[in-house]
Parts: C-alpha cells; sequence; structure tokens
C-alpha cells in the first residue's frame, strides 16, 4: 500500500451494538468510515489513544474484530441542490424510494444511495455571464424545480471571490459542470456540506414577521416569528405529531422540512400519502410541492436518527440561502437526545443529569441557534424557523430536554394531557404557554390584519386568565354562588375555549384558518359578550342570555365556507332574541 | 462456518457470560454453551472484542461452570417457519412443548425483523369491529394498529383480549386471519385460562401459541415477542393473513430487559431501566402494519400491567409513545364492577380517525364520538365538584351531565363477556344517552345527523311513517 493510505484502512476491535471501536486508522472527529466488507456507513465520535470510536448508521450483526474499517476522510455531509423537494430521506439523506427499489419493502444494510438523482436531467438558466465577478453564497442561475420552487443555484459558501470565465444554459444533471471559474474550479448544480456546521450568513436580523399557522391558538395567542424558534411538549397522545402536521400543512413558509426523528412510520407514511393531495391555500399547488421529508423511525438505527436532525437543518439553511422562508419541524427532538444519550452510554462517558451526556444542554442550544433571520452571503434575506417537538417521560416538563430547550426558545406551546383526554384540541394550555414574540410582532398584526388585533388578544387573555380564578372559586361551592356577571363571564370564555381555541385538525374548512377569519371570530365572540352584559344590565335573566337561540349556530360558524354570513346571521338572531329588534 | 468451541468462560454474572480468547466473533452471533452435565442453553453476543466476548443466555446461568464449553455458530437467532406452525404450541424460544411433531421449517427467517421502509407502508384504514363499545365506539381499532391495553395487576385484561380475539372482524369480509399468543412471564393459570378458551372456541386450529411462564427463563423473555413477530410476519407476508399479535405482559419483558442491563452494568435510565428501552421497544411495536401490495396485515394487542397502576411508569409511558393509542383500564370501573373497565378518557385510538364515518362505520360516527367524550368528561369533571358542594348546589343543566356519565359507564361501557355489539347497536346506545342532554348541548354535532339519529327525531319519523302508512 502507498504511504498516503497509511492510516485509511483499519480494523474492528470491538463492536457494542452501534458503537464500533477500531484501530489502524487516524481519522479526525465526524470523518465518515465504513465498516466491514458490506461497507455499513458510520461516523467518528471519539478518539481514545491508538482507538477510534465509531458511531454505525446500519445494524451492527455480524460485524467481528478483525473486519475491514475504511476512512474516508470526510464528514457526514449532505447533498445540496435540486431535486431535494418531495423527496423522503432517511436520516443520512438515503433516498427512501431508492432503498425500496434496491432492498424492497424492508431495510436491508450497506445500501449506498445517493441523496440527489445522478440521471435527472434539469434546465439550468444562468443568471450571470463570463467575466462577472461571484463569491460564495452568490446565485449564478436557477432551475425549476418543482411548479412552485424555484432552486437557485448558489456558488458554495466556501469559494472566495472569482471570475466566470464559461456558464452554459441548458439541461444538466447535477454532477455535470456547469460553470468555470478563473481558478479552474467547475461549478456544479449541487455542492455538499457537512451537516454538523452551520451555513455561513453575513447577520442575523430581528424576526419582525410571523409565522403564519393557520392555528388560532398558535397565531393569535402565542404566534412563533419567522426565523423564530418553538417547542411543543407534551406527554404521549397530547398532540405534538398532529400539530407539527398542521404546520408542515399551513405555515406560510416557502419550503417545509419535517423531520420525523425516531417515531412511528405510519405518521410518515401518511403525510407522503396526504401532502400530495392536499392544496396550499397560498400558491393552490399540492403541498408536497414545495417538502422535503425525513424520517428516522424509532426502529431504525439510532445513530442515524441522532444525525437526521443535522441533516434537516442543513437542508433547511441552504433554501434559506435562496433567499427563503423555511420552517423546520422535527418531531421529537426526545429522540434525538435520546440516541445521544445511548451512543454516550456506549462510549462509556461521564453521564450527566438523568444519563444524558454533559453536552446536551449545548448541543440543543447550537441545534436552535441555527434557526434565524438572516442576510444572506447573496445579500438576500432567507428565515429557518424551527419548531421542535419534546416528548418528556412522564410527561413532566421538569426533565432535561424539555428544560434545556425551553432555555433557548423562544416560544413554548405546552400540551396538556387532561385537554387532550377531554377532546380540547389542540390541547395547548392557554395558561402555561408563552411567546417572547408578542409584542414585536404586534405592529405586524395590527397593521396587516386590523387596527384592534392587539387589544382583542389582550382581552381575551383577560378573560381566560379572569375565568381560571373563578373556576377555583366555584370547585369550593359551585357555580350558582357566583354573581350574575361572573357567572356570564364563565359563558365568554366556555365560547373562547370552545369556539376559538378548539380548533379540529381533520376538519376539511377549520383545519387552517386564516388571520381575517381569526380576527372575525374573536371579533364576534366580542361582540357576543358586549350584547350578552348589555342584556344582563337590562334585566334579562342569567339563563335567558345564556340559552339564547342563535349559540349553537355562532359556535358552528367557523365550519362553513361562508362563516361571515354564519357569524353574522348567529350574532342577528341573538340580538333579536335578547332585544327583540 | 468455522465452529470453534472454547472453554474459557472466565466470568459468569448474572445472565452474562465473559469469554476470553477467541477467534473473531460476530456482533449478535447465536451461541450454544454446553454444561458438564450435558444440557446445552443458548445464548446470542451482546458484545465483541479481540480480549472478551459476553454473551447473554436466554436460559439463564444456572449450572454454567468455567469448565462448560462455548460454541459460536457464525449465525444469528432464527425461528424455523411453516405454516404448519398454525395450531402448534412453542416455548418462549420457538421450540414445540406440545408433544406433537417437530416443524419441518418452510424458512428460516431472522427474528431480530428489518425496519419496514417508512415508503413501503400503506396507512391502516380498515375498520375491525371488535363488538366491544367502548372501543368500537370510542376509541376504534383499525387492520394494522398497535393498540395496547394499559392494565393493572387483578383487573380483567385476558377477558378483554379474549373477547377481542373472538369477535374481532372485518366486516363483509371471510378473509383468513390468524392469532399469534405470546405469552411473557404470566402464571400457569392465566396461560391456561387463555389455552382453555382458545380449544373450546377452536380458535387455537388458527393460533400459534408461545408460551414463557413466570417459572420460565426471564432472559428468554428477550426473544419471545421477537420469534412471535417473525411468525406474524411470515404468516401475513408470505400466506396473506390477516394476523392478530396478542403480546402479554410486556411489563416481564421490561423487567427482563432491566435484568439484562443490569448485569452488564450500563448507565440505568428512569427507575432502572435502560436508556434504550424506548429504542428496543419500538423494533417490536413497529413491526405492526401494512405494506404496500401485500395482502396481510400485522394487528398488534400488546397487554402491559401498570406497576402501581402509574401511566407515567416507563413501561407505560414509552410504550404509550410508541403504540397508536392505548385502551386503559381502570380500577375504580372494575370496583364498581364494571366489564371491560374502560376508561375512555385517558383511552385514545390514533388511527381511527380514517376509518370511521361514512362507508366505514357510520355518517355520524365522528361528530357523535365528539360529543359522546366531551359530555362524559363534562359529567366526570362534575363528580369532583359534587364531591365538595353537593349535589345540590348544581344546576339542573349540571345534574343532567351527571347522570348522563353515569348511565354512560352503566349501559354503554358496560357489557357481557360473550356480548358481540355491532357498530350500529353502539352508536344508536350512544344517541340514546345523548338524549338525556338538552338538545341544544349537542355543539359538536350537525344538524342533519340529530335530525338523522337522535332518538326524539327518529320516534316522530318512525310515528309519522305510521300515519302514514296506515292513511294509506
Ligand atoms: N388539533 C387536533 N385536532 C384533532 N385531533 C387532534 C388534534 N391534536 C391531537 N389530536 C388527537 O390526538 C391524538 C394524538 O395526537 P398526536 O399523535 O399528535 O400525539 P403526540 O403528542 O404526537 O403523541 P406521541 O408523543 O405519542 O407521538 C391524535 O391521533 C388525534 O386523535
Ligand atoms: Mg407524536
Amino acid at each position: 500500500m502507498e504511504v498516503k493510505a497509511v492510516g485509511k484502512v483499519g480494523e474492528v476491535y470491538r463492536v457494542s451494538g452501534p458503537l464500533v471501536v477500531g484501530e489502524g486508522i487516524r481519522p479526525r472527529m465526524y470523518d465518515v468510515c465504513f465498516v466491514g466488507e458490506e461497507g455499513l456507513m458510520g461516523e467518528v465520535v471519539g478518539l481514545v489513544g491508538e482507538k477510534t470510536l465509531i458511531q454505525v448508521y446500519e445494524d451492527t450483526s455480524g460485524i467481528k474484530p478483525g473486519d475491514r474499517i475504511e476512512n474516508t476522510g470526510m464528514p457526514l455531509s449532505v447533498e445540496l441542490g435540486p431535486g431535494l423537494i418531495k423527496s423522503f430521506y432517511d436520516g443520512i439523506q438515503r433516498p427512501l424510494p431508492g432503498l425500496k427499489e434496491v432492498s424492497g419493502d424492508f431495510i436491508s444494510r450497506g445500501l449506498h444511495v445517493p441523496g440527489l438523482d445522478r440521471k435527472k436531467n434539469w434546465e439550468f438558466n444562468p443568471a450571470v455571464k463570463k467575466g462577472d465577478k461571484v463569491k460564495g453564497g452568490d446565485i449564478i442561475g436557477t432551475v425549476q424545480e418543482t411548479e412552485v420552487v424555484e432552486h437557485k443555484i448558489l456558488v458554495p459558501p466556501y469559494v472566495g471571490e472569482s471570475t466566470i470565465t464559461e456558464i452554459n444554459g441548458g439541461k444538466f444533471t447535477v454532477e455535470d459542470t456547469v460553470a468555470v471559474l478563473d481558478d479552474g474550479t467547475e461549478l456544479k448544480l449541487y455542492h455538499k456540506w457537512p451537516v454538523r456546521q452551520a451555513r455561513p450568513y453575513i447577520e442575523k436580523l430581528p424576526p419582525l414577521i410571523p409565522l403564519i399557522t393557520g392555528q388560532r391558538i398558535l397565531d393569535t395567542l402565542f404566534p412563533v416569528a419567522k426565523g423564530g424558534t418553538a417547542a411543543i411538549p407534551g406527554p404521549f397522545g397530547s398532540g405534538k405529531t398532529v400539530t407539527q402536521h398542521q404546520l408542515a400543512k399551513w405555515s406560510d413558509a416557502h419550503i417545509v422540512v419535517y423531520i420525523g426523528c425516531g417515531e412511528r412510520g405510519n405518521e410518515m407514511t401518511e403525510v407522503l400519502e396526504e401532502f400530495p393531495e392536499l392544496i396550499d391555500p397560498r400558491t393552490n399547488k399540492p403541498l408536497m410541492e414545495r417538502t422535503v421529508l425525513i424520517a428516522n423511525t424509532s426502529n431504525m438505527p439510532v445513530a442515524a436518527r441522532e444525525a437526521s436532525v443535522y441533516t434537516g437543518i442543513t437542508i433547511a439553511e441552504y433554501f434559506r440561502d435562496m433567499g427563503y422562508d423555511v420552517s423546520i419541524m422535527a418531531d421529537s427532538t426526545s429522540r434525538w437526545a435520546e440516541a445521544m444519550r445511548e451512543i454516550s452510554g456506549r462510549l462509556e462517558e461521564m453521564p450527566g443529569e438523568e444519563g444524558y451526556p454533559a453536552y446536551l444542554a449545548s448541543r440543543i442550544a447550537e441545534f436552535y441557534e441555527r434557526a434565524g433571520r438572516v442576510k444572506t452571503l447573496g445579500g438576500s434575506v432567507g428565515s429557518v424557523s424551527v419548531i421542535g417537538a419534546v416528548s418528556p417521560p412522564g410527561g413532566d416538563f421538569s426533565e432535561p430536554v424539555t428544560q434545556n430547550t425551553l432555555r433557548i426558545v423562544k416560544v413554548f406551546w405546552a400540551l396538556d394531557a387532561k385537554l387532550a383526554a377531554r377532546r380540547h384540541f389542540p390541547a395547548i394550555n392557554w395558561l402555561q404557554s408563552y411567546s417572547l414574540y408578542t409584542d414585536t410582532l404586534k405592529e405586524w398584526y395590527d397593521e396587516n390584519v386590523a387596527a384592534d388585533w392587539s387589544e382583542l388578544r389582550k382581552w381575551a387573555m383577560e378573560v381566560l386568565q379572569e375565568e381560571a380564578n373563578l373556576q377555583e372559586i366555584v370547585q369550593l361551592v359551585g357555580s350558582d354562588a357566583l354573581p350574575e356577571s361572573q357567572r356570564l363571564l364563565l359563558e365568554v370564555a366556555r365560547l373562547i375555549r370552545e369556539v376559538f381555541l378548539q380548533q379540529y385538525a381533520y376538519h376539511p374548512v377549520d383545519s387552517y384558518c386564516s388571520p381575517q377569519k381569526q380576527y372575525d371570530m374573536l371579533k364576534g365572540i366580542k361582540e357576543v359578550n358586549d350584547m350578552f352584559f348589555k342584556a344582563l344590565e337590562q334585566g334579562k335573566l342569567i339563563d335567558e342570555i345564556i340559552n339564547v337561540p342563535g349559540k349553537e349556530e355562532f359556535a358552528r360558524a367557523k365550519f362553513e365556507e361562508d362563516y361571515k354570513t354564519a357569524l353574522q346571521n348567529a350574532i342577528e338572531t341573538m340580538r333579536k332574541a335578547l332585544f327583540g329588534e | 462456518m468455522g465452529m470453534k468451541e472454547y472453554k474459557t468462560i472466565n466470568k459468569v454474572a448474572g445472565p452474562l457470560i465473559f469469554v476470553e480468547k477467541t477467534e473473531p466473533v460476530g456482533f449478535g452471533e447465536l451461541v450454544t454453551v454446553s454444561l458438564p452435565d450435558g444440557s446445552t442453553k443458548r445464548g446470542q453476543v451482546l458484545d465483541t472484542s479481540k480480549d472478551v466476548v459476553v454473551v447473554q443466555v436466554f436460559e439463564g446461568t444456572r449450572g454454567i461452570d468455567t469448565s462448560s464449553t462455548v460454541r459460536f455458530t457464525g449465525d444469528i437467532v432464527r425461528l424455523p417457519c411453516s405454516k404448519d406452525m398454525l395450531g402448534r404450541v412453542l416455548s418462549g424460544s420457538g421450540n414445540p412443548i406440545d408433544g406433537g411433531p417437530k416443524i419441518v421449517p418452510e424458512e428460516r427467517r431472522e427474528i431480530i425483523g428489518a425496519a419496514i421502509n417508512p415508503y413501503a407502508r400503506q396507512y391502516p384504514r380498515e375498520f375491525i369491529q371488535t363488538g366491544i363499545s367502548a372501543i368500537d365506539g370510542m376509541n376504534t381499532l383499525v387492520r394494522g394498529q398497535k393498540l395496547p391495553i394499559f392494565s393493572g395487576s387483578g383487573l380483567p385484561h385476558n377477558d378483554i383480549a379474549l373477547q377481542i380475539a373472538r369477535q374481532a372482524k372485518v366486516r363483509g369480509e371471510g378473509e383468513e386471519f390468524a392469532v399469534i399468543f405470546a405469552a411473557m412471564g404470566i402464571t400457569n393459570e392465566e396461560a391456561y385460562h387463555f389455552m382453555k378458551d382458545f380449544e373450546r372456541t377452536g380458535a387455537l386450529e388458527r393460533a400459534v401459541v408461545f408460551l414463557n411462564l413466570a417459572d420460565d427463563p426471564a432472559i428468554e423473555r428477550i426473544l419471545t415477542p421477537r420469534m412471535a413477530l417473525t411468525a406474524a410476519e411470515f404468516l401475513a407476508y408470505e400466506y396473506d393473513l390477516h394476523v392478530l399479535v396478542i403480546l402479554t405482559d410486556m411489563t416481564n419483558y421490561c423487567e427482563a430487559l432491566r435484568e439484562m442491563s443490569a448485569a452488564r452494568e450500563e448507565v440505568p435510565g428512569r427507575r432502572g431501566y435502560p436508556g434504550y428501552m424506548y429504542t428496543d421497544l419500538s423494533t417490536i411495536y413497529e413491526r405492526a402494519g401494512r405494506i404496500r401490495g401485500r395482502k396481510g396485515t400485522i394487528t398488534q394487542f400488546p397487554i402491559l400491567t401498570m406497576p402501581g397502576d402509574d401511566i407515567t411508569h416507563p413501561i407505560p409511558d414509552l410504550s404509550g409513545y410508541i403504540t397508536e393509542g392505548q385502551i386503559v383500564l381502570s380500577r375504580e370501573l372494575h370496583a364498581k364492577g364494571i366489564y371491560p373497565p374502560i376508561d375512555v378518557l385517558p383511552s385514545l385510538s390514533r388511527l381511527m380517525k380514517e376509518g370511521i364515518g361514512e362507508g366505514m362505520t357510520r355518517d355520524d360516527h365522528v361528530q357523535w364520538n365528539d360529543q359522546m367524550y366531551a359530555a362524559y368528561a363534562e359529567g366526570v369533571d362534575l363528580r369532583g365538584l359534587v364531591a365538595i358542594v353537593g349535589e345540590e348546589a348544581l344546576s339542573d343543566r349540571d345534574r343532567k351531565f351527571l347522570r348522563f356519565a353515569d348511565e354512560f359507564e352503566r349501559r354503554f361501557v358496560q357489557q357481557g363477556k360473550y356480548e358481540d355489539r355491532d357498530i350500529e347497536y353502539t352508536l344508536d346506545l350512544g344517541w340514546e344517552l345523548l338524549s338525556m342532554l338538552p338538545e341544544a348541548e349537542l355543539m359538536k354535532i350537525e344538524r342533519k345527523f340529530i335530525e338523522k339519529y337522535h332518538p326524539a327525531y327518529r320516534k316522530k319519523t318512525a310515528a309519522g311513517e305510521e300515519a302514514a302508512e296506515a292513511a294509506a
């Protein structure tokens, strides 16, 4: 063997589950290695003396001491270029349809399928010409990737300022050279980027625009900004996945990256069957046309699960660098943390809280730090919003993953098992949740939806808070003992909860609620509130007010395509019954 | 295959043996250990290196000493599979124990199933009628779902599992089905109860039974569910059968896992269970499902007893995070004499939404379900209030909800062990209960369904039709 190859090939010393200890190679941390005859892919996660610790992304059954290890000398990277949209990847960017083609319905081992289709031809339209100066992050042309996504071909971030000496339009595969720089560098439609390294940008910008999700409790009460971070912790069955799916469907991002990290296979199948059928209310095209899916389900190898969130966020950053607003959902970050814990345990590292590695907090922080609204290297503005589900053991929010996440994210949507058991969906607790963006986004809502938006929001929150206080009294003395005005307030609070906050994800009309409709509904409730209290002042009996005809109609108006008319009719019915005009 | 034998055991610890100075041994390899008394035990490689190989012995390490012989087979654990398994009783590690002939394998399948490619899955949406109202109406099961029963010691989970095994059907189909029953650490008496019922109803012919009883080696339990699911996959994917897999008791499985982990001196996770228990359980539960282009399906009914009736205990907790819902049994309902004591509030079927409604169960089912939940939850909440302020302090409306909750438990949830209710009966019974409430309270149901199914209108239309007939 040549001198150069020394340290490139070594052998297995020990195998313990997903952890393989090698000897005879001299890798750097995070280099990718291939283990055994089948070439199982793994990543270096530790160097101890002469030994190399490798986490292997596939099942290691049958690997034995003495088996060959080959170090690629390259860190774990993803391929970034046309073909990402509509893809369905595993945690290390292997296309699952491609894996099915080579290994059938079950995933076998040692499969190598590239992330981007090598054969597909893309129509490339240059945006710069020979002699133009370009640098890392600049756009050299475009490819219409799907009906709704114009893929901007970027100069890889690591390229310094250069001059284009050749550039051609036409049909190319991702590996063809489309442009040449003066130093001889050939630019292709794609480039690679190491997943554990954040892609560079010029500066972070303040998050001033909301990410509209179409979910009333989120947009109105606890909004997240474009480029912001949110966490949605909750016990099993409380609605993390349904909420994440709702965000993937309806949020007004240009690109959505959805990561099923250590969760159920069927939940990904659901997305896969549903998204091509669902129409994006903004583009009128199927939702799949803007979506990238990553699935490393719970029963797939844990090391690849650990990598999946990095694969996802790197793809998200790449689209951000084109000037797009990208939102990324990770369901669930707890499974990612557990994967870290499992590997760390095998490495016999000193365990921290609940067996998690001591670096848990910093890993979580680093991940969410990759969110943001930024000025890109190319000079445009793009954003990555990150929404992470958290699955606390026993639903106890004091555990390390929830706590470390809440320390870093700006929005907290607290799921509540009690609400879920009562089928109050989304089961987000309105008293416990918060958004630190409320003040910064206020201006946008007041300007773009209605001038009294934030006033209305404040009113609703006050009613809900007052309800909680009164409930404590009711628990002691019963509601009949309350003064009439307070009983009426409880009724209004009930309307806010059941009509406004409850939103059934599977209802064809109510699944998505535009900000305008959110406003109209809340305004309607306020109007009912004012009517109720006026009637009380005029001496109407409380039972008469509470059982006023039109209330059911009002409650069901949100299910109508023409909700406005339905709301107005219901309010009119109530007004007539109460005041007789 | 170089089958080398070694007499180099240098340590035995709990279920583990440590073997030195071996040729390279593969991770996960099947091992046989021959004892001085001539008996043999099987095991599997958990950790392998140039210095020492760690083996977990399924039948326990009792009797193993340093003079025992260890043989590495170069293969991994497999189950001999054949359609002739149907009707047979096997041990927890797959050997016939019913005195019948050896099973001539058509195929020897690895028991560690490879993960189903999520791209190959088909979303489950076929309604399975179990004949139990609290399940069919409130938490509907579909074919290919994994829906565990969260129970407590002494509660009738076995009766419910048996009732489901007896009654479950996809309506309008006479398709072939099979039951796989895997017992892990249950008592002889419980096992007898199951076997008796299987024999009596003739279900045994369509069943494969794996028995690891309370006095069988605990570590064998780590194999049992995997054996069972391997048999299930064989029958579902090679013979197009619809397979119902009952795994009981998953709590004993998890205890065995904890024992293994402690023996390996691993850093323990919550309450001493290993940190990888979620992943481990998922490799069992995720083997349920359906695959595009294949006719057979695997539906899983794992049963687990919640230690101390605590749903936040790691065993139910981690299971609930993987399964597609749960049926929760309540000691309180059981004490009230209600069978099946299913507490619908913490129960959930995540896959029901695609399996119910027009063309599957009935057009009103979705909204009916929503309303039934809301009404029952309200009634249960009011009980708490009544306990403090007394029923007198309640309004008339509230009293109706209170009554609704009582009737819901007594008439809707409660039914006979051999009572097989069809879905129409279940839904109509629900309507009857809902008619106890003021109609204006049925805010979750559209007018058209109220007019179609509410007893008040049904009587009217029935009476109207009669009148019309009489007139004609
Ligand atoms: N907005 C909603 N509208 C209607 N149903 C909902 C909604 N949110 C949750 N649900 C119901 O709750 C069930 C559980 O929700 P989901 O699967 O999202 O829970 P989860 O928090 O992700 O649980 P796990 O941690 O086990 O994955 C769903 O199957 C659905 O029936
Ligand atoms: Mg979920």
